[in-house]
């Protein structure tokens, strides 16, 4: 659709360049128009010639004024399509319309603005106003900006630096080198935890937490990830460490791959990774990875979050985290199927970006088989083994 | 709206020297100050030495550090004369490589003062003398760049008096240089903008925002959420970490120029921020516009003007026998830089609160031809009433018969997100994760009020300065039609904070622009972007293609509206390599920049 659009204006295009050439070459004369007239409100002298100031007084600019029109006007003629006889008369028209004498520096003491008083056709040429009637012969030629451009082909880009005729050649290409790594090549660096935090519930108070390092350019990144969670005391219960080759694949989303070591009571299983990272339409933030264990058991886990801005510094950010299991792991008490769900609500205030204290709610539930599983450690009921709600209490803070 | 904030409050309780400094109001809104009457210190003659340092200056009553030259912040005003050569030995006493720029003069490539493009920079403890011709008359500034230095004060103001008799008339002149200062190291500034996007932007729109009623409807709001777009993402820098100042003082300094009634006062003004665009206004006086980027333009009156990083406007003003306040409001609204104009010192005049903040709209992402047609009629100029073929290839307007339906272009939101990154509207651009977006129709903007101020300059009487309000005084140097035309496209990525010419990044570029020698080609800046960017060539003056021909303005930097384009015709006839950026020091530094190289026709090709 929007490719037809454009065909179709470009169609028109072409076609306007036929049609729209009298109405340029019009506007174009109300520019002339208006030198000899120049009824603007004298001051004393014009003071400086306005002819003066034209070519820079380089040495090559004056090269240039005499042999640009060889140059450029070769190639605007092979360029220029037969659409466009206008642009070479204009050069011819050109020197009839040098108005030396100008006003136009005069005006400038005088300052206000010729009132509106009619509409002095220099600003009906800006479109400022609109003349009573459409002054002059309409036939006079764009001048300047006003006319089209050709297509003469662009010249081959050079492959030497143009200072290293002035300064040491190997200093100058050291700087150079500095000098764009400089502008667009830095390395950083943020470790980032979401959640960290106590959680007070029913049975026993614990603690959580989940977080991320990356160092690395725009595009590819060294990420470290660890997320664990375990009871006061007790040995940690549950406990990762990824590291992944992080690659940006679009504007918003991140491919990684990796290793995942487990720690904490359960078993000390290494995972191959394989995950995406990134930001979804309507500003959710989004993972998911898919582990592959040295067993040969198959687990994925997806997690989501959402920032909702209420002032500007207080915000509340719904999470959810889905763990999946393709079959049932014992030793690291999974079940298979959707072996647990996380749903978070967390209010946290931002004193600053970087540090948010936040408290909220956590509810956990674990499948039957991961419970089972659970229940057989900890001693507890399955009941609340399944999970539960829990109040947290932590901070969001990155570096 | 005033934000209290602890770093506000922090900083306001340290505000001296003011009888009635209110806590709560930040350093600009301050009622009374004393003002700083305290002229530039000025440099000239022949020779001129500079030594660049590391100090403290005192912002509000606060000190902070930057970097200096000749022990201020700004640098020293460098007066010269036209026709003079001038010769300037840099002393550098920092302990990193730094250099200086002169911004718009037209100086051998090799004195241009870009390290690794112009030479090689100037080492740690010692000294470069730069040595050339001054070509040319007007307000012009000089920065460093190297690093991110320019941000921590390593920036000043360059006049340059006539040969001749000055065409603009005055019985008195004030330089005001307009900048940023952040207590905050540059670099730790660019590594929070690439950790968090929207890190510095405390206007976001908030659900207390959407239950009140403020900013986006609901709907409008998930149509840009399901886009990824923030439209309040508008500076990536603000008023949170920035103190915007005049001449080196803050708000609460007050900096006062000084006048005699009835005098015609000059105001060289010069945008030397680092991210900060300006709008500068002085109620209650009309500012005539005499000059844009140092080279005088027939006189224009408004109300109010937009200054983009790194241009310079000179504005004639002629007040009564009363104190005006200047007023420069960074344009998203965080913050403002205020100077006073008074008969004497001590006086003040009320100082405006800031106006409400801008919200991003579908035309700043490039959709300009949908929904408001009704600005373009205005846009155009009067005599193209058909449209102009170059026009219509470029997209400002379109011939009759496509007018009317917009096929592929609903406002349903699914297609919009699609249609926003649609390679098809820009087939050169690589298709990586540079590339946030891409206009789907962009279109000149240059005869619009530019972004924030298209409200403001609806009421009526109240004139606010556009592109196209522009005309040289002189007639164009280079009257011949461009002989080929090219488009740059500006991209870039405001989640992951990278920014780009063509999608990009320069250290990922492989050739330079190439010119020849003497050659006249149209460049078309297409912005497909959701912010502008003021774009500067070193070197060169170019004209911009705005429908006044032969007078059109000349300038040395464009600031392309978001999802808009700019076209100028240049004439490469300085030869060598130059620069060629986004002056937003932090896009520049993110990659936004090219070398735009310059040879004689023979050697265009590979040469040892």
């Amino acid at each position: 659709m929007i490719r037809a659009a454009w065909a179709l204006t470009a169609m028109m295009t072409a076609g306007a360049v036929f049609v729209a050439d009298p109405a340029a070459a019009q506007m174009h004369d109300m520019h002339g128009m208006h030198m000899p007239g120049m009824a603007m409100p004298a001051t004393p002298v014009a003071k400086k010639p306005a002819a003066k100031t034209p070519a820079r007084p380089r040495s090559h600019a004056i090269r240039k004024v005499s042999r640009a029109p060889s140059a450029a006007a070769a190639a605007t003629k092979r360029a220029s399509s037969p659409e466009q006889p206008a642009m070479q008369e204009s050069h011819a028209a050109m020197p009839g319309m040098a108005m030396p004498g100008m006003a136009m520096p005069g005006m400038a003491p005088g300052m206000t603005m010729p009132s509106a008083a009619a509409c002095p056709p220099g600003h009906a040429a800006m479109g400022h106003c609109t003349p009573s009637q459409a002054p002059g012969p309409a036939e006079a030629a764009p001048v300047g900006t006003d006319q089209p451009a050709g297509n003469a082909p662009p010249p081959a880009p050079p492959t030497t630096l143009a200072a290293a005729r002035f300064y040491d050649p190997a200093t100058m290409a050291a700087a150079n080198r500095a000098m764009r790594d400089e502008h667009g090549g830095m390395r950083f660096s943020q470790i980032l935890f979401n959640l960290a935090e106590v959680q007070v519930r029913d049975g026993r108070d614990g603690y959580r937490w989940d977080g991320e390092g990356w160092f690395g350019g725009d595009i590819h990144r060294l990420v470290v990830k660890s997320e664990g969670e375990g009871d006061f005391g007790r040995s940690i219960e549950s406990a990762e460490v990824q590291a992944l080759y992080a690659k940006a694949i679009d504007p918003y989303w991140n491919l990684q791959a990796g290793v995942r070591q487990d720690l904490g009571s359960g078993a000390e299983r290494t995972y191959a990774v394989v995950g995406v990272e990134g930001l979804a339409p309507y500003w959710f933030d989004v993972e998911g990875s898919v582990f592959l264990s040295n067993r040969g058991d198959v687990l994925a886990r997806a997690e989501a979050w959402y920032d909702q801005r209420i002032t500007q510094r207080l915000v509340l950010q719904p999470r959810v985290e889905l763990n999946l299991a393709a079959q049932d792991v014992p030793a690291s008490r999974i079940g298979a199927g959707l072996s647990s769900t996380e749903l978070g609500l967390r209010l946290r205030y931002e004193v600053a970006r970087e540090f948010a204290p936040y408290v909220g709610l956590s509810y956990m539930h674990a499948n039957t088989a991961t419970a089972r599983y659970s229940r057989a450690r900890r001693e507890r009921s399955v009941d609340a083994d399944t999970g539960g709600l829990a109040v947290a209490v932590g901070i969001r803070g990155w570096f | 709206m005033t934000r209290m904030t602890r770093r506000h409050f922090l900083r306001d309780v340290g505000l001296t020297g003011g009888a009635a400094t209110i806590p709560w109001l930040p350093a600009w809104a301050q009622p009374v100050s004393a003002g700083i009457v305290a002229p530039l210190p000025t440099v000239s003659g022949p020779d001129i030495a500079l030594r660049v340092a590391h100090r403290m200056m005192m912002i509000d009553g606060k000190p902070s550090h930057a970097i200096g030259i000749n022990g201020t912040t700004p640098a020293p005003l460098i007066r010269l004369r036209q026709g003079q050569t001038a010769r300037l030995s840099v002393t550098n006493d920092l302990d990193e490589e730094t250099s200086i720029h002169w911004h718009g003069l037209l100086v051998p490539f090799q004195m241009d003062g870009v390290p690794g493009i112009s030479f090689p920079g100037i080492a740690a403890r010692s000294t470069f003398t730069y040595e050339f011709p001054v070509m040319q008359a007007g307000t012009y500034w000089y920065h460093s760049h190297s690093g991110l230095q320019e941000q921590m004060g390593h920036y000043g103001p360059i006049v340059i008096d006539p040969a001749g008799v000055d065409p603009i008339a005055s019985d008195r002149e004030h330089v005001v240089v307009l900048s940023d200062h952040s207590p905050m190291h540059p670099h730790r500034i660019f590594q929070k903008l690439k950790q968090q996007g929207g890190y510095f932007n405390y206007q976001k729109q908030t659900l207390a925002g959407l239950v009140s009623g403020k900013d986006q409807p609901l709907a409008d709001r998930l149509m840009w959420g399901g886009m990824r777009m923030d439209p309040t993402d508008v500076s990536d820098v603000t008023g949170s970490t920035y103190t915007y100042l005049v001449n080196g003082h803050g708000p609460g300094d007050n900096w006062t120029a000084l006048f005699q009634p009835r005098e015609r006062v000059r105001l060289r003004i010069v945008n030397a921020s680092a991210m900060t665009t300006f709008n500068v206004r002085i109620p209650g006086l009309k500012l005539t516009i005499v000059q844009a980027d140092g080279l005088n333009v027939r006189p224009v009156a408004v109300d109010e003007f937009q200054i983009a990083v790194a241009e310079t406007y000179d504005v004639i003003v002629e007040p009564d026998a009363r104190a005006y306040s200047l007023v420069a409001e960074a344009w998203d609204r965080s913050g403002m830089a205020r100077a006073t104009l008074a008969p004497s010192a001590g006086m003040v005049a009320p100082v405006p609160a800031l106006r409400k903040r801008p919200l991003a709209t579908m035309k700043d992402m490039g959709m300009g031809g949908m929904g408001d047609m009704s600005g373009m009629g205005h846009d155009m100029p009067a005599t193209s009433a058909p449209c102009p073929p170059e026009h219509a290839a470029m997209g400002h307007c379109k011939p009759a018969a496509a007018s009317g339906d917009m096929p592929g272009m609903s406002h349903d939101g699914a297609t919009m997100s699609h249609s926003m990154r649609d390679f098809a509207n820009a087939s050169e651009l690589p298709r990586t994760p540079t590339v946030q977006t891409v206009s789907p129709m962009p279109m000149d903007r240059t005869g619009e009020p530019p972004q924030g101020l298209a409200d403001i300059g609806q009421e009526a009487g109240y004139k606010v300065l556009v592109y196209r309000d522009l005309v040289a005084l002189d007639r164009n140097p280079d009257l011949r039609a461009p002989s080929r035309q090219m488009r740059i496209h500006l991209t870039g990525n405001m989640e992951r904070y990278m920014w780009a010419f063509d999608g990009v990044k320069l250290n990922e570029v492989k050739a330079p622009i190439p010119f020849r020698q003497g050659e006249r080609v149209r460049v078309t800046l297409v912005n497909d972007t959701m912010m502008a960017h003021p774009i500067h060539l070193h070197g060169h003056f170019f004209e911009l293609v705005t429908g006044h021909g032969d007078h059109a303005p000349r300038k040395h930097t464009i600031n392309v509206a978001p999802g808009g384009t700019a076209t100028f015709d240049l004439t490469a006839d300085a030869v060598g390599d130059w620069a060629f950026h986004c002056h937003m020091l932090y896009h520049m530094h993110a990659g936004m920049m090219q070398v735009v190289t310059v040879r004689p026709a023979g050697e265009t090709g590979a040469e040892a």
